[in-house]
């Protein structure tokens, strides 16, 4: 009895831990992103080659980074579940998926509407853009394997394989703007103004995106809360936990 | 376009309608953010949805195993 409690210790007590940490990351996202789009749209000056065009840059550069980051955390976790057998590990690899499609959505919607008034046109086959379309590829493959096989814990192998070879797609990505010489801008935001300007173009755009990571824990665990009802649904401390709601 | 540059490099919007011109490109940019927050607003809403979906779910599961339970004792 006691090695059987063990075993389900871990995704129980996350589950628990997961609940007390929502609240905190959820104030965060909001707080972060209010003034986050304050300083883009009030305090941050216009851009004298790009005019008030480039005020995108505060939603798609966040995103842009966080469908990179989201997918290099999502293969760690699928890695691990796969090298170790965790079950939770997997589990959050799943949940994380679907806000990594969004954020590489956004980025490549934000992106079309960037290029079109810059660059005159929605879409281009540069290295840059390319690779970040198979990203969401990636993702959809990763999702839609997952649901299509039966057995969570085989989905979570599957899916896995997918994470991890998709991989090599992510320093792809980072350094298209290097290693070809792709229509889309280099790699920092080059505003050789003063450095007032600069700074809070910067910070306006560091906001955002911390506002995001927030934004993305919080969704992330309150889905990983969800998965692992849902998988665990058959155990003592879930049906404890349903009784104890009524 | 109406909106100055201040000294200090912090932006003047003349007006409402000029802050929603956004010096003539209000599409390309309230178009990104509008995208974004539907996007967002969205996803919060599925998440909760499952979550609901899940706990309705469990709750008739044990529902039933309770009344299961109770037939089985006063049987």
């Amino acid at each position: 009895m006691a090695i059987n409690w063990f075993k389900y210790s871990s995704p129980a007590s996350f589950y628990f831990l997961a609940g007390k940490m929502i609240p905190l990351f959820t104030i965060a996202a909001v707080l972060l992103g209010v003034v986050g789009l304050y300083i883009g749209f009030f305090v941050a000056p216009t851009d004298f080659q790009q005019g008030e065009a480039y005020r995108i840059i505060f939603i798609h550069v966040p995103a842009a980074w966080m469908s990179m980051f989201l997918y290099v955390v999502m293969a760690v976790w699928s890695g691990i579940g796969l090298a170790f057998n965790t079950r939770l590990s997997s589990m959050i690899a799943t949940a994380i998926a679907p806000t990594g499609a969004m954020f590489t959505f956004l980025a490549l919607w934000t992106g079309a509407l960037w290029g079109k008034p810059m660059w005159g046109t929605w879409w281009v086959w540069d290295a840059r853009l390319t690779s970040e379309l198979i990203l969401l590829f990636l993702y959809i493959g990763f999702m839609s394997l997952q649901a299509a096989i039966d057995d969570p814990r085989r989905a979570d192998k599957a899916g896995a394989m997918i994470a991890l070879v998709g991989v090599v797609n992510i320093p792809i990505i980072y350094f298209s703007v290097k290693w070809w010489n792709t229509l889309h801008q280099g790699a920092t935001v080059s505003v050789t103004q003063s450095p007032k300007m600069a700074s809070t173009m910067l910070t306006g755009m560091l906001i955002m995106s911390i506002a995001c990571w927030m934004y993305a824990i919080a969704v992330v665990l309150i889905r990983t809360r969800t998965i692992i009802l849902e998988r665990e649904r058959h155990t003592v401390w879930v049906g404890e936990l349903q009784g104890a709601a009524r | 376009m109406g909106r100055r540059i201040a000294r200090g490099g912090a932006v003047i919007w003349a007006s409402v309608s000029d802050f929603l011109n956004m010096g003539g490109y209000g599409f390309y940019v309230w178009g990104s953010y509008l995208v974004a927050f539907i996007c967002i607003a969205g996803e919060i809403i599925l998440v909760f949805n499952r979550k609901r979906t899940l706990l309705r779910h469990l709750s008739l599961i044990h529902q039933s195993t309770k009344q299961e339970k109770g037939n089985e004792t006063t049987s």
